[in-house]
């Protein structure tokens, strides 16, 4: 059993077996994190630059400590905002990237389909660390592998998804994945950020968290960008609150052994309340040791010239 | 098999070739403004269509008797049996770039490809560096083709200074130095009042106002059409709306100032609605469309292809029936190209920096037979979309075959098949979302007054 | 393509029994009891070998050996391509510095795979030493290893393969020799 692509672009592009199969050797992964040496020589001479144009502290951690922990070199490049601009184009920056042999890609960027772009002109392994409000394909996988410890697995299971959904990548990626798990899954939020056409993806809009939150057994919120209150997508941050946080009560709303999860950095007090981040039902740091597990998992699998 | 050679190398030595006269023989000659459509011969001298019918051995030896008095070459006769003879196809909405991008296009460039594409007349929009606000640059555009077009170019002027939307450009002197109507294509003029005062001015000039219709609030940070695709690809889209809440005001808007008002690249199913209730209430409106519109949907856009990026964006099957239904009723009445050539590293970015635009004077009237294949329109009905109605919208005395008249004629071989190649055009722009494609029915020999 | 085939038994279900209680002599012998002793079997095949082996300590020593599992994916020498070997859990809960670490595999060929678990094994800790049993040793080695207690040796060919059976995978117990044929 393999991946079929040399990249992982989007959660769409991934079968089932695919997205089981880099699950199932992320949880092996995960026996590698509990020695007290916690690195082993996989990837030794292998080179993994992480170009990330948007900042990220979570992801990019994590991604290098995948690299570094299976005996990869990791670069970290963070081109500022204004040589997109200026400077070289995304293209001729990663084709030089690549021209120092560079074996894997990592790359974070605000407009959806730049991996696409890139992956087309390189032989390196890209990974979509992010891309826009397109997709995030580690995240959905490292949310799965926690759901599935968690709860035993995903078929059937409910899950709702608060917030931004417009806006998420981190929403369409695990739509698209959970929904290939077979697990049913609902999105709330307000409706300036429910996307046209969501339901034809397979999920249940609902407006009111409340009516989201009837008995599922997991939630997801979304981080809520302050920004967007600019763009008028709702009035103030105190209304979004009032209608979209996830406070205790609304807790009791779903099943007794509901998990709550995050993508991160939370804005505490906004999308969630401090007693449910920090509370009992949360596996908000569950899912950030997961992350590391499942792109060790990503590198791996994708390591190695195509037969 | 080898006469098309020879026919394919007059057209490509049409530089250096000059004839007094030219005889097209046998073709069928369709013109829409005169209802012809017969087996017949066309005669051309200096020029001008000097007789339309068949031609008699007599009145030959009597033209070859003239040429060959006068010292020029003998009479030359295009063989065109099977062929379909239209008059020379009109481009309406074409961005020439030239002054100021002269790296993604110039008027000679810009032309050779409409040339190509069997084109004797584009009209360029003012969205030049420096936009074409004053007469000084409609004279530039005007000297520049006499030197190096291929074609003839009838210049647009822009509707505000600097296409800003602030105050009227100098409509009068515009119109004076050759521009044939005013639009802020590119750009949409979101002052309703200075719409309402450009319109009104207009009148006066005798000048259609082409309105590049998008509410520019409800596009904002859109790169392609709102719909599921969109929603899949994450990226922001441009709603249906945002096209036809401003053709709604600029119907209004022509109904209270009596303007002819042309509605430029129709895109959507509502738009198609709103014009055609609109012309049934008899507001002196037209309007036009481009063949991705009615070829493409915004499937196109998966895989992040920006040269699928184009403004208005392409939309959804149900937007395509609509237009050809609009096409086929009437309701639109041009096809245009939008013609919008970009240099390829501008393309080669990110799909929401990648900026809009398709070619199209290459390959319009190949897509554009599409039509005819299907049955949404007859040929005649699609080289009248062509030729005599953005004439008349215009009110060019172009686009028609009649005794007198330029002699400007397009050949076309209905049979042949192209696939289109970006790297063989003309146009410095490569930016089709058709690369690859296979079509049927080319221009063959493109003649401009009694040039090949 | 070509298809291995069976070609010969090269030990049948009594004999495998018999090999590994004489292994397991041999091992009690050499380390003068079991102090200090654990066993780690590399997957898959070493795993029930190894588990074997200690069980028959068991009856004898009358006491328990601890058994690890070691998955020497990570530390192979092959992985260029993408045709990946599913990788699985090592599981040693115990610590290993200063142990008679036995290590146990199925077949011994090339050694590759012994040289990725002792670099893995040193990962977990610094044994007082190494020893290596394999149930079938058929030549061909690529590196200078050798085995300490080897079950059967069997000459072979490079189109041959050896390929051990076992109960634990749902077979009646026994080894047979394989031969490629056209």
């Amino acid at each position: 059993m393999r991946l079929s692509g040399k990249d992982i672009l989007g959660i769409k592009e991934l079968s089932t077996d695919e997205i089981n199969l880099i699950i199932e050797t992320a949880e092996s992964f995960k026996e590698v994190l509990e020695r007290d040496i916690k690195k082993v020589p996989t990837l030794r001479g292998k080179t993994i630059v992480n170009l990330f144009y948007e900042p990220s502290t979570r992801t990019r951690i994590s991604f290098e400590l995948a690299g570094k922990r299976m005996s990869a070199d990791v670069i970290n490049i963070a081109p500022s905002i204004s040589s997109i601009v200026k400077g070289e184009s995304l293209i001729d920056t990663v084709k030089n990237i690549e021209s120092m042999n560079s074996d894997f890609i990592i790359l974070r960027h605000s407009a959806a389909g730049a991996p696409y772009l890139i992956s087309k002109v390189l032989k390196s392994s890209v990974i979509n660390a992010g891309d826009g409000s397109h997709e995030h394909p580690t995240q959905a996988l490292l949310d799965i592998l926690t759901i599935k410890e968690k709860k035993g697995g995903t078929q059937g299971l409910d899950v709702a998804i608060i917030g931004d959904i417009s806006h998420s990548r981190v929403a369409r990626s695990n739509i698209y994945g959970l929904t290939k798990l077979g697990a049913k899954v609902r999105v709330s939020g307000p409706p300036t950020m429910i996307p046209w056409g969501i339901e034809k993806l397979g999920v249940k809009v609902f407006y009111k968290m409340e009516d989201a939150l009837k008995d599922v057994d997991v939630i997801m919120m979304l981080r809520i960008q302050l920004e967007r209150q600019e763009k008028g997508l709702f009035p103030t941050i105190r209304e979004y609150a009032k209608l979209y946080c996830l406070t205790p009560e609304r807790v009791k709303l779903a099943r007794e052994d509901v998990i709550i999860m995050h993508p991160g950095p939370i804005n505490r007090g906004v999308e969630i309340s401090p007693e449910v981040s920090d509370g009992s039902y949360s596996v908000i740091l569950e899912q950030v040791t997961n992350g590391l597990a499942v792109r060790m998992a990503v590198l791996y699998l994708l390591s190695g010239e195509a037969e | 098999m080898k006469k098309e050679k020879e026919e394919t190398n007059i057209k490509n030595s049409s530089l250096i070739t000059h004839r007094s006269s030219l005889l097209i023989k046998g073709g069928r000659v369709i013109d829409p403004s005169s209802n012809l459509d017969e087996i017949t011969d066309i005669l051309i001298e200096n020029g001008k269509i000097t007789k339309i019918g068949k031609i008699q051995d007599s009145t030959l030896k009597q033209v070859q008797g003239k040429t060959q008095s006068s010292g020029l070459r003998d009479l030359d006769v295009i063989d065109a049996k099977g062929k379909v003879v239209v008059p020379g196809l009109i481009d309406m909405h074409v961005h020439l770039r030239e002054p100021g991008y002269e790296y993604k296009e110039t008027i000679k460039t810009g032309t050779e490809a409409a040339r190509a594409g069997g084109f004797t007349v584009v009209c360029c929009m003012p969205n030049t560096n420096p936009v074409n606000d004053s007469r000084s640059v409609t004279e530039f555009i005007l000297d520049r083709t006499i030197k190096e077009g291929s074609t003839d170019v009838y210049p647009i002027g822009a509707i505000s200074k600097g296409l800003k939307g602030e105050e009227l450009s100098e409509m009068a002197d515009l119109v004076e130095a050759g521009c044939v109507a005013f639009s802020d294509d590119g750009k949409s003029v979101m002052d309703s009042e200075l719409m309402r005062r450009a319109m009104e001015y207009a009148i006066a000039l005798g000048v259609p106002i082409i309105s590049h219709c998008e509410d520019t609030n409800l596009s904002k940070g859109g790169v392609m059409n709102e719909g599921f695709v969109s929603t899949e690809l994450g990226l922001q889209g441009i709603p249906d709306s945002a096209e036809e809440v401003i053709i709604s005001r600029d119907l209004l808007l022509a109904e209270i100032t009596g303007v002819k008002l042309h509605i430029a690249h129709v895109s959507t199913k509502g738009s198609v609605r709103l014009i055609k209730e609109a012309k049934e209430r008899g507001i002196g409106v037209t309007a036009e469309t481009c063949p991705h519109y009615f070829l493409l949907t915004d499937n196109e856009v998966r895989g992040y292809d920006s040269d699928a990026k184009v403004n208005p964006p392409l939309r959804t099957e149900e937007d395509i029936e609509a237009i050809k239904q609009g096409l086929k009723d009437g309701t639109i009445d041009v096809i245009a190209t939008d013609h919008a050539p970009h240099n390829i590293a501008e393309k080669l970015v990110e799909f929401d920096y990648a900026p809009f635009g398709i070619v199209g004077l290459e390959t319009a009237l190949s897509l554009s037979l599409k039509l005819v294949e299907w049955g949404v329109l007859t040929i005649n009905e699609l080289i009248e979309k062509m030729t005599a109605n953005p004439a008349r919208i215009l009110g060019l005395k172009k686009g028609i075959l009649n005794v007198g008249s330029d002699a400007d004629v397009t050949i076309i071989d209905m049979n042949q098949k192209v696939t289109v190649d970006p790297m063989k055009f003309r146009s410095k722009g490569r930016n089709t979302p058709f690369k690859g494609a296979k079509l049927k029915g080319l221009p063959i020999i493109t003649i401009l007054r009694g040039k090949t | 393509m070509s298809k291995p085939k069976e070609k010969a038994v090269i030990l049948d279900k009594t004999a495998v029994e018999r090999t590994l209680s004489r292994m397991t002599h041999e091992i009690l012998e050499r380390n003068r009891g079991i102090e200090d002793i654990i066993f780690v079997g590399i997957r898959t095949g070493g795993v029930h070998l190894a588990r074997r082996i200690a069980k028959k300590v068991r009856e004898i020593e009358k006491k328990e050996v601890p058994v690890g599992i070691l998955d020497i994916t990570l530390y192979r020498d092959d992985l260029g391509t993408k045709k990946k070997p599913s990788l699985r859990k090592t599981d040693i809960p115990f610590p290993i510095t200063d142990k008679k670490v036995i290590l146990v595999d199925d077949v011994l060929f090339t050694c590759r795979t012994i040289r990725a678990a002792l670099d893995s094994l040193m990962d977990f800790g610094r044994p007082s030493l190494v020893q290596l049993a394999v149930l079938i040793d058929r030549g061909h080695k690529e590196l200078p290893i050798r085995a300490d207690y080897v079950g059967k040796n069997i000459p072979t060919s490079q189109k041959e393969s050896v390929k051990v059976m076992l109960e634990e995978e749902g077979f009646d117990d026994r080894v047979v020799l394989m031969e490629e044929v056209e």
